[in-house]
């Protein structure tokens, strides 16, 4: 009896493997496909991807992408980690408050949080000329999606800390700003690592939050990626699709890799 | 040491010096939600009562008439095109929730079975679509469901659908592309709740003559409570609020709230409209949030 069970469930994990690769591989595999239309297979190519090079509108959203995530991600890792750290530490009042807060955004839909950005920069730009949508709207955007993330992974590593080792720094002379710097900060820094990747890959992936706050001349790939699907897929964006795909292995690996020194 | 000196991490400090420590580390993060999170969404709650002008300009008329509108009774008297929008959304949520608990628990369990070196394997296999994007595993189910794809084709030939029909676009194949996109958000949750399970109780449960069933429902279950939860609210919230799945994969016939609200700040320009959208949405998530949440209290979910 428990062969036959265990067969079965072998059978349904490998099924819901393919369901989960799937698409993945479709895209992958008609990257490389001759054929422009077809939904056949004729051929192995990399013309796709020689023609992204040529594409100045998609090394344009390539950099606009990457800006973006650079930027948001070193803000929100910065706030990220403070507020992390200050939850772990501080009793104050108002910190229920503040941990609520923090944990919101989260869970709001994130076209709620995208139109409620888009409403509140259009007011302010009536108001005081400024947060023209662009990159700048878009950055201000991500931090704010990132930082609760940050936050978490951060405050998650510190509750795994041991308090005595902080004790010993000051009990062997040294003070509060030695004890952050040479104890505290080297421990917690494989959390903010990871917290940081998750901010980036966030950022990286994120559509509807730009779509939203994003100006002429701001597209990134997300986007552009949306307005090729609307206007009918052509093979260049399966190339320029695998290669975020082959982006976002690396960084998983990166992330688990982190963790795993992390926990070591 | 001063009277008002306390020992905090085995440092001498005073209340005002740690206070000042506690404001610097908090202060930014709190400061910034506030302005981009709080205020926006109050924003949003203030223009959902206004009304639209001319040119889609916003005037200042408070009014009810977009909630009035959302629930069925227009300016043209009743159409329920907006109740059966909030009903299919919250029908699509929870849907989704449920169909990846059915494929999230036997993969969890397939997980936690692996001997070691595996089961990092199984789980990083896992991980891997979760960060790849959605906007991408989205796209590719139009090709995989398009009319010729092989899918299509065994639809055909099995009789489930025309031969001059495909499966896309429609209400399957957003239900299809929704657990595929999201299966991920349930089974990491699960699959840590299944790799604590003390095998014991549905040992006993057995001994005691319960069936399959039975064990499940009472040894089992119970045990990966909170695993479930947290998956089902995984699942739900976005699921509820998508807009690119249903609008690259569904027709008109499947349009969500998120496209409702994506079309009145788009080409629709009723802001005060979607805003009350957005809220109600919001509402959606939240109330699906205290659903989900509400028999375990906070002893399993200390970040609601």
């Amino acid at each position: 009896m428990v062969s036959t069970h265990s067969r079965w469930l072998y059978g349904v994990a490998a099924l819901l493997y393919a369901f989960l690769y799937a698409p993945i591989a479709v895209v992958i595999v008609f990257s490389f496909n001759t054929s422009r239309h077809g939904l056949g297979w004729q051929g192995f190519t990399w013309q796709w991807y020689r023609a992204l090079l040529d594409n100045s509108q998609a090394l344009e959203a390539a950099k606009n992408t990457l800006a973006l995530a650079i930027c948001s991600t070193l803000i929100a890792t910065a706030i990220g980690t403070a507020a992390g750290f200050g939850l772990s530490r501080y009793e104050i009042p108002g910190r229920r408050f503040f941990s609520r807060l923090l944990y919101l955004p989260v869970f709001v839909p994130d076209i709620v949080m995208a139109v409620s950005l888009l409403l509140f920069f259009s007011i302010i730009r009536q108001w005081l000329g400024l947060f023209q949508l662009g990159l700048t709207t878009m950055i201000f955007a991500h931090v704010t999606f990132q930082i609760p993330f940050v936050a978490i992974v951060v405050r998650s590593r510190l509750a795994g800390l041991d308090p005595a080792l902080e004790e010993a720094a000051h009990d062997l002379g040294a003070n509060a700003w030695q004890t952050f710097w040479r104890v505290t900060f080297p421990l917690m820094l494989p959390g903010v690592m990871a917290g940081g990747m998750l901010a980036f890959t966030l950022s990286l992936d994120d559509f509807v939050v730009s779509f939203f706050t994003s100006g002429p001349g701001s597209t990134t790939l997300p986007i552009l990626i949306y307005a090729s699907v609307k206007r009918g897929l052509t093979p260049d964006i399966h190339a320029l699709s695998t290669l975020i795909v082959l982006v976002s292995l690396l960084a998983t690996l990166t992330v688990a890799l982190l963790q795993r020194r992390g926990r070591a | 040491m001063t009277s008002q000196s306390q020992i905090h991490r085995g440092e001498a400090i005073t209340r005002g010096r740690l206070s000042i420590r506690a404001a610097a580390s908090l202060g930014p993060g709190f400061i910034w939600l506030i302005l981009f999170f709080l205020i926006p969404l109050g924003i949003i709650a203030a223009m959902s009562f206004l009304s639209r002008g001319e040119d889609g300009t916003v005037d200042r008329p408070l009014t009810l008439e977009n909630y009035r509108r959302l629930a069925g009774f227009g300016l043209l008297g009743f159409d329920p095109l907006y109740p059966i929008i909030l009903f299919r959304s919250f029908v699509l949520g929870s849907g989704t929730a449920m169909l990846c608990l059915t494929a999230g628990l036997p993969l969890a369990f397939f997980i936690a079975k692996l001997s070691k070196p595996f089961k990092q394997l199984a789980l990083t296999l896992v991980v891997i679509p979760f960060w790849t994007n959605l906007l991408i595993r989205t796209y590719a189910w139009q090709m995989l469901l398009g009319p010729g794809s092989w899918i299509t084709q065994l639809a055909v030939w099995l009789r489930v659908i025309g031969p001059d029909e495909a499966l896309y676009p429609g209400t399957f194949a957003v239900y299809l592309c929704m657990v595929c996109d999201f299966l991920p958000f349930m089974v990491l949750p699960l699959y840590a709740s299944v790799e604590k399970l003390d095998w014991s109780m549905a040992e006993a449960a057995m001994d005691l003559g319960a069936n399959r069933f039975q064990v499940f429902r009472h040894g089992v279950l119970p045990q990966i409570q909170p695993g479930v939860i947290a998956g089902l609210i995984l699942v739900f919230l976005p699921a509820t609020g998508q807009f690119v799945i249903p609008d690259l994969l569904g027709g008109a016939k499947t349009a969500m709230l998120g496209n409702a609200i994506q079309q009145q700040f788009g080409p629709g320009l009723d802001w005060p409209f979607g805003s009350a959208v957005a809220l109600v949405s919001l509402a959606v998530a939240l109330a699906g949030l205290w659903l989900f949440t509400r028999k375990t209290a906070d002893q399993n979910l200390e970040i609601v």
